[in-house]
């Protein structure tokens, strides 16, 4: 499906063509992430930071450089403001960018990020320069309050990281959307293609998908299909939806009916 | 002197520096993407050269890594340092 290049849109001072961000953990293969990344279309990818392991083999920003995609580091597995904070440092110094998807989170089973901790760690970081992305819950009140803090997004979830769950609260991500004036990523939840398109369809700006692509099947196929949601979503979201109705309204005008009985 | 790289004991020369512990860490050949901190605190590649380290102290050499998902299960400095609620 192929849509006009217009479909552009502004995160942190730079416009972007894809609407799609896309994880770059999980994969089997550094093949095989560059064949879903490429198929994805996206051109930003979230990267972490951990310990050095001189075995690894080959490393995953000369591939990202390579492939022209934009390294957004993450503070993955960080609990509190302060280990964000110092993670965030890190990845600065790392990668070159002040660039950071602010992620704190409030326990392991859930992944669900700690609010108290995020509006915390956002506002330091905030106020240190960095363009501050945050993955956060589906809570009205709190995406304003980190909007307030001047982070350049807000990421509400759909459901649990890596839970394939979809958005289980649409509501809450629609009221998102309309009172945010900077742009909401869906972020976390996305199981499948439908998932991706809703996304949009709610009003959403852009969606993040990780685990819902190396974790398919065939992950670069899942990729293309995302991409296609997406593109596709954000079209229908443009063209404007007809209202719910509950009762059916005919399509097909009655004058002119024959008499045929 | 012995200190502590990556959270495991290590022995470098007297007069050694955070450039040293990175070298040794194994991160010698690569260039962006690669980060240190000396008891908790980012230490620029500017002054990993300069910044002398001592008996006892704590480096953390990190590089990128895939991510995306929050994978919490390997974790780095936050949290070996971090108090957990």
């Amino acid at each position: 499906m192929t849509l006009p290049r217009s479909d552009s849109w502004e995160l942190g001072g730079r416009e972007w063509s894809s609407r799609l961000i896309a994880g770059t953990g999980g994969f089997r293969s550094l093949e095989q992430m560059e064949s879903a990344l490429a198929a994805s279309g996206a051109e930003i990818v979230t990267v972490a930071l951990r310990r050095i392991d001189p075995d690894a083999k080959g490393s995953v920003l000369d591939l990202l450089d390579r492939l022209g995609l934009f390294a957004l580091p993450n503070t993955a597995g960080c609990f509190t403001a302060r280990d964000a904070v110092r993670t965030a440092q890190l990845a600065r110094e790392a990668f070159g960018t002040d660039w950071i998807k602010l992620e704190v989170i409030g326990d392991d089973r859930t992944l669900y990020p700690d609010a108290v901790e995020l509006l915390d760690a956002a506002e330091t970081l905030v106020g240190d320069g960095f363009t501050v992305l945050p993955y956060t819950n589906d809570d009205p009140i709190l995406a304003r309050r980190l909007e307030e803090a001047g982070c350049a997004a807000v990421m509400p979830l759909g459901s649990p990281i890596g839970s394939g769950a979809g958005i289980r609260n649409p509501y809450n991500v629609a009221i998102i959307a309309e009172r945010a004036a900077v742009p909401v990523v869906l972020d976390a939840g996305i199981g499948t293609a439908s998932d991706a398109a809703l996304a949009m369809e709610l009003g959403c700006d852009a969606v993040m998908a990780a685990s819902s692509i190396f974790g398919a099947e065939d992950p670069t196929a899942m990729a293309r299909a995302l991409r296609g949601a997406v593109e596709a979503g954000s079209a229908a979201r443009r063209a404007g939806r007809i209202p719910r109705r509950t009762h059916a309204e005919a399509s097909t005008p009655d004058e002119g009916l024959p008499e045929l009985s | 002197m012995r200190i502590e790289l990556n959270g495991e004991q290590r022995e470098l020369p007297q007069g050694a520096t955070v450039a040293d512990a990175v070298r040794a860490s194994g991160a010698e050949d690569r260039g962006r993407g690669v980060a240190a901190a000396l008891d908790g605190e980012v230490v620029p590649r500017s002054e990993w050269e300069r910044i002398p380290l001592a008996e006892g102290r704590s480096v953390e050499v990190l590089a990128a890594i895939q991510g995306g998902a929050a994978d919490a299960n390997d974790f780095v400095v936050a949290r070996s340092r971090g108090v957990r609620r």
